[in-house]
């Protein structure tokens, strides 16, 4: 009998409520992967502001979770655990959805899992494309995350390989769209600005490359620094800024940076499958590049479809199914959210 | 019927349950029913203004056991919606509303300053922490109707209590009930469960932006 598994995210600035099945053979199908986002009310600020994106999730949580079931066709009698953004993310929004999850667990008297939300940017991908062949390698780009990741075990054996110094990645796409005039969040429309555009009209730097850099570190606060200069100089001569080749020469210096550093660490491990999750990941030229570079040094490349890379419930539900397939003990009653929550720690 | 009553909106986390009786849904519209009963059941506190998120779901769990009962014999939720300076009065409603959708019964929100003021007889005036050196407070005449509030401001700004002062108590799971007893034995539709902010959340537009070259 396949066990039906409620996952619950509210980490940053989307409430999500998925619903999957996790069948005896390991696999876990999607049922259902219900959002609300609170990103336009976010827009006029440049950024996530936490306190509206808390009560955002308050409003949002119950019907969310309703449409979550009629979409699913289940009624909530038919779920047989609850997993739950344990953290990382923003302290208040989290602490939303761990009150409703254990809420959610007590009432239909199933187990709770508080689960890691990075761990489930890389398990939403065992929805689209089956089991996940481990060791692999995960590479993590959003907006709030920008991390290279070991998975020897989906359901508890994940470390850090390198992670970004500095902003992440999805930061510095809204910065230079910013500074370009293009809206809020900055990663559609440079991505859609740069079609247009000649990647290689700019040099721009990419940080992190030099010998005595660590090798899978990220950094892209002096690439944002260098836009902004090479904007400004533009304007200062009274040039008109070629909007359509900064964005593509920026997201070129991104792409191949991300998929330098990821392929070579793949390649090094000996590891044979890259996994690129996040928001970030529905990035044209990240996911074309990736592709040639996966090709070339032969790894099996996995990038779950936009949707599931974006936050949502479903990808904490397949976590929440992984980690209870594995036996893993459920958590406590009296879970705190862990807006700190280390990468390492799939299950709180 | 039995009620479960949650509070986040004060430094404790209350959860309680609450026997409530009284005139049938039909007589509430008259004026000179016999009032409604609220008995406390049982009720678990604790005073930990960080705890909120951690200790709700358990306390709940806890009242439940003490009263000999399971959720499902729970007939409504009652949960107070604040004014409340802390992260973790959401805690409390959406534990309430995810409580009472699981559970199929209504939740109704309560006003928490009204609950403080549900309990003796006569005239009050309610004032609880509101942080930042402020306070909430609200006034109620001699019948229990709010007669002014909630407000949020300095404490200077409250004025000479008249009757009974209530400052920074904290709700009991019979004063919650209390407070929402007519709606819930007429079984009327239950309001939303949002909090009352009373204060507009912390955000600037940025400024424009700074140029990184001289
Ligand atoms: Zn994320």
């Amino acid at each position: 009998m396949a066990k039906i598994i409620m996952g619950i995210e509210s980490s940053c600035d989307e409430t999500g409520v998925g619903l999957v099945a996790a069948h005896d053979d390991g696999t876990v199908e999607l049922l259902a992967d219900e959002v609300a986002s609170s990103v336009e009310q976010h827009a006029r600020f440049g950024g996530v502001v936490p306190e509206i994106a808390s009560r955002a999730h308050l409003e949002a949580m119950v019907p969310t979770t309703h449409r979550a079931f009629d979409a699913a066709g289940l009624s909530m009698s038919d779920v047989d655990a609850v997993a739950v953004t344990a953290g990382p993310g923003l302290a208040g929004a989290l602490l939303v959805g761990v009150s409703a999850a254990k809420a959610y667990a007590a009432a239909l008297d199933v187990p709770l899992y508080g689960v890691n939300h990075l761990a489930g940017h890389i398990a939403v991908d065992t929805l689209q494309h089956g089991p996940l062949p481990t060791p692999c390698l995960a590479l993590l780009v959003s907006g709030g995350h920008t991390q290279l990741l070991r998975v020897d075990d989906i359901a508890g054996a994940i470390t850090e390989i390198g992670s970004t110094v500095d902003d992440a990645a999805g930061e510095a796409y809204d910065k230079v769209a910013r500074l370009l005039d293009l809206p809020y969040p900055g990663g559609p429309p440079i991505d859609k600005a740069a079609r247009d555009g000649d990647p290689q009209a700019i040099a721009f730097p990419r940080g992190m490359t030099g010998p005595r850099d660590a090798k899978f570190d990220f950094s892209f606060s002096g690439l944002k620094t260098a836009v902004a200069r090479w904007v400004e100089g533009a304007q200062g001569r009274g040039e008109e800024v070629p909007v359509a080749d900064v964005a593509a020469s920026f997201q070129e210096a991104v792409a191949d940076v991300l998929t330098a550093k990821a392929v070579r660490a793949a390649t090094e491990a000996g590891v044979g499958t890259l996994v690129v999750s996040g928001g970030v990941a529905a990035n044209s030229r990240l996911s074309t590049l990736a592709r040639e570079r996966c090709a070339e040094a032969g790894i099996e490349l996995r990038i779950p479809r936009p949707r599931l890379c974006t936050d949502n419930g479903a990808m904490i539900a397949a976590l929440g199914a992984h980690v209870a397939a594995a036996g893993h003990k459920p958590s406590s009653l009296d879970l705190s959210a862990n807006p700190g929550l280390p990468v390492d720690t799939v299950l709180v | 019927m039995l009620i479960l009553a949650l509070d986040t909106a004060t430094p404790a986390v209350t959860a309680g349950i609450v026997r409530l009786s009284g005139p049938a849904a039909a007589d509430v519209t008259a004026s000179d029913v016999t009032e409604p009963v609220a008995e406390q059941v049982a009720a678990r506190v604790t005073v930990d203004p960080r705890a909120h998120g951690e200790l709700l779901t358990p306390h709940v769990l806890d009242a439940v056991a003490d009263a000999g009962i399971t959720l499902a014999d729970v007939g409504a939720v009652v949960v107070g919606t604040g004014p409340g300076p802390y992260t973790g009065l959401r805690a409390g409603l959406v534990t309430g509303a995810a409580l009472a959708h699981s559970l199929g019964v209504p939740a109704y929100p309560v006003c928490t300053l009204d609950a403080i003021a549900a309990g003796p007889e006569g005239a009050a005036l309610v004032v609880t922490d509101a942080r930042r050196r402020e306070v909430y407070w609200a006034t109620y005449d001699a019948a229990g109707a709010r007669t002014g509030g909630p407000h949020v401001g300095p404490r200077d700004e409250v004025p000479e209590p008249v009757g009974r002062l209530a400052d920074h108590e904290q709700p009991t799971p019979v004063g919650i009930v209390r407070a929402a007893a007519l709606d819930v034995l007429a079984g009327r539709e239950p309001g939303p469960l949002t909090p009352l902010y009373l204060r507009r959340p912390h955000a600037a537009e940025p400024a424009t932006r700074k140029r990184v070259t001289a």
